[in-house]
């Protein structure tokens, strides 16, 4: 398996996009902005299809588009943290945008690029060229290590941000930054896997973490874990079975993951509650 | 430059640009079906933005794709699809919701999950991919006349159901637990509701796009939050700007070159960017 160069491509970009998106996934999960995520996943595609229809590289309208707009949810939220209904709202104008863009960059007649649409929603692993896997590790290495650097007051802020307010902590400027990091990770992840394989591996392996993690740091190393561990077991399955596709596969074992460990969460718990050290509902 | 090319079409003068819009036959069917669908997304919209469930709403939404590639995979119409993978997406949001922050989590796994499904179905079929953009942008302006009879039954159905829960559902909206107390039965609602948030959303959304729906859901509803607390004038408002927005959107995209999706959300951001600065 490992003869093959797009296997070894995937393997690499997929470990560390995982890596990303299990850091980013956590706090989101703790943030409660898991949507935050799957919008910025979708104005990827609005940036994608901005830069072609004006010409530039695809590149530059992604990761420009998801960070302007992650920032920018941040600037409307109360403490920099936007709640469901004003991300819904930004991101609804956002894909109208998007719309206006598409009918630009079909109308232009330049439909070279007719597929890029396609694979910015859905992406494949398998067809990462050297380049794309440098650019996806050399992203991921800046995002995870800017995380690392601000986790600790981060999380002060996301857990209690009125103490951590109090405490002098930047809470504002943290959940700016924040959500600036979230939109590159959604910008590389979406480019190199597309948008949907970006939410699977945000929401699945953070929440597995959360239900199972005791202390925060715990969860975070377990949300990492897990996200990177579905990547390589997704990636063998769809090897494997050459019908599934790369991104299904990695989201399905994700899922099941999460599903395995709420499930083993609430049988525990029940089994607590029988032995008499009963858990507040 | 731009603006002259965008709106060739229009003269200064009024009342004979009002005559042309409904001179055509698939306008008069756009502004209908639009008219149908903003008062539901008004009236659904208000409710959902006070349970602050706009991520329910779009995993919703998003849910109807795999349904539809699923059933065309089997060979079921793909009507059935578009329904049962709603009511499925329902019956899991309303099973994992709990906890605020895991509630999140969950609907994203639910929503991952299901997409992963459906890029699974679309690359089992073979040529799908098609009919994805039109699911997600609509084909606003090729609508017939069985569709139009489709949307406006289904948005009586909603609104009808809605009518009678409302009292209930907005007792358990706003403070649940005493609701709850008072022998509300708020798991029902709860369901019921996304329930009805799913099925809207499908029949509407194979028809006018899923970006439209989710648009004419959230942000109007949102203005309407941020304008009023009280109940009733907050859902009028959101119905009434629903139905200004997708109005005036369609008779700007009949003028000019520009698709309908685009001007119905600027034109819906608009007033909830003015809403914003106005009340912080």
């Amino acid at each position: 398996m490992l003869t093959h160069e797009f296997m070894r491509n995937a393997l690499l970009a997929g470990t560390f996009i995982g890596a990303a998106c299990g850091f980013v996934g956590y706090f989101l999960v703790l943030r409660a902005q898991v949507f935050a995520g799957d919008a910025l996943s979708h104005v990827a595609f609005t940036g994608a299809l901005a830069a072609a229809a004006l010409g530039v590289d695809v590149r530059i309208g992604l990761f420009a588009a998801t960070i302007a707009v992650g920032i920018g949810m941040g600037g409307l939220g109360d403490r920099a943290h936007p709640d469901d209904v004003t991300i819904g709202t930004v991101f609804a104008w956002i894909l109208g945008l998007g719309v206006l863009f598409l009918a630009l960059f079909t109308t232009s007649g330049s439909a070279t690029n007719g597929t890029a649409a396609v694979r910015v929603l859905f992406g494949s692993l398998f067809g990462l060229s050297r380049g794309d896997v440098a650019l996806a590790v050399a992203v991921s290495a800046v995002a995870l290590a800017a995380l690392l650097g601000m986790s600790r007051p981060l999380l002060f802020a996301s857990l209690d941000p009125r103490v951590a307010a109090a405490r002098a902590v930047p809470v504002g400027l943290l959940g700016l930054g924040f959500l600036g990091i979230v939109g590159l990770v959604a910008a590389e992840a979406t480019q190199a896997v597309g948008a949907l394989l970006l939410l699977g591996l945000v929401a699945p392996p953070a929440a597995a973490a959360h239900e199972l993690g005791r202390t925060p740091f715990a969860g975070l190393a377990l949300s990492v874990a897990l996200a990177v561990g579905s990547v390589w077991l997704g990636l063998v399955l769809a090897y494997e079975i050459s019908q599934l596709p790369p991104s299904t596969a990695i989201v399905g074992v994700a899922a099941a993951l999460y599903a395995v460990a709420a499930a083993y969460v609430r049988l525990s718990g029940q089994f607590g509650e029988m032995s008499g050290s009963s858990r507040k509902p | 430059m731009l603006i002259d090319a965008a709106f060739q079409g229009l003269s200064w003068n009024l009342a004979h640009d009002v005559r042309e819009l409904f001179a055509f036959h698939f306008m008069v069917n756009a502004l209908l079906a639009g008219t149908a669908v903003a008062v539901m997304g008004g009236a659904v919209g208000w409710f959902m933005v006070l349970r602050r469930q706009a991520f329910a709403g779009h995993t919703l939404a998003m849910i109807a794709f795999p349904g539809a590639a699923g059933a065309t995979l089997a060979g079921l119409p793909i009507a059935f699809g578009y329904f049962g993978a709603c009511a499925a997406g329902a019956l899991a949001l309303a099973g994992v919701s709990g906890r605020h922050s895991r509630e999140s989590a969950a609907t994203g796994t639910v929503q991952a999950f299901a997409l992963g499904l459906g890029f699974l179905f679309v690359g089992l079929y073979h040529g799908l991919l098609n009919g994805l953009q039109a699911l997600l942008f609509g084909t606003f302006l090729g609508i017939d006349d069985g569709q139009v009879r489709t949307i406006v039954a289904v948005v009586a159905v909603a609104l009808a159901a809605l009518a009678v829960g409302a009292r209930p559902l907005l007792f358990a909206s706003v403070d649940a637990d005493v609701a709850r107390a008072a022998g509300v039965p708020v798991r029902l609602l709860s369901f019921s509701f996304l329930l009805l948030l799913g099925l809207a959303v499908a029949a509407t959304s194979q028809i006018t796009g899923a970006l439209l729906v989710f648009a004419l859901l959230v942000t109007p509803a949102a203005t309407a939050h941020r304008l009023t607390s009280r109940p009733l004038v907050g859902l009028g408002l959101s119905v009434a700007i629903a139905l200004v927005v997708t109005w005036l959107g369609l008779a700007l995209a009949f003028f000019s070159v520009y698709p309908v999706g685009f001007y119905v959300t600027s034109l819906a951001f608009a007033p909830y960017v003015v809403a914003r600065s106005l009340r912080r």
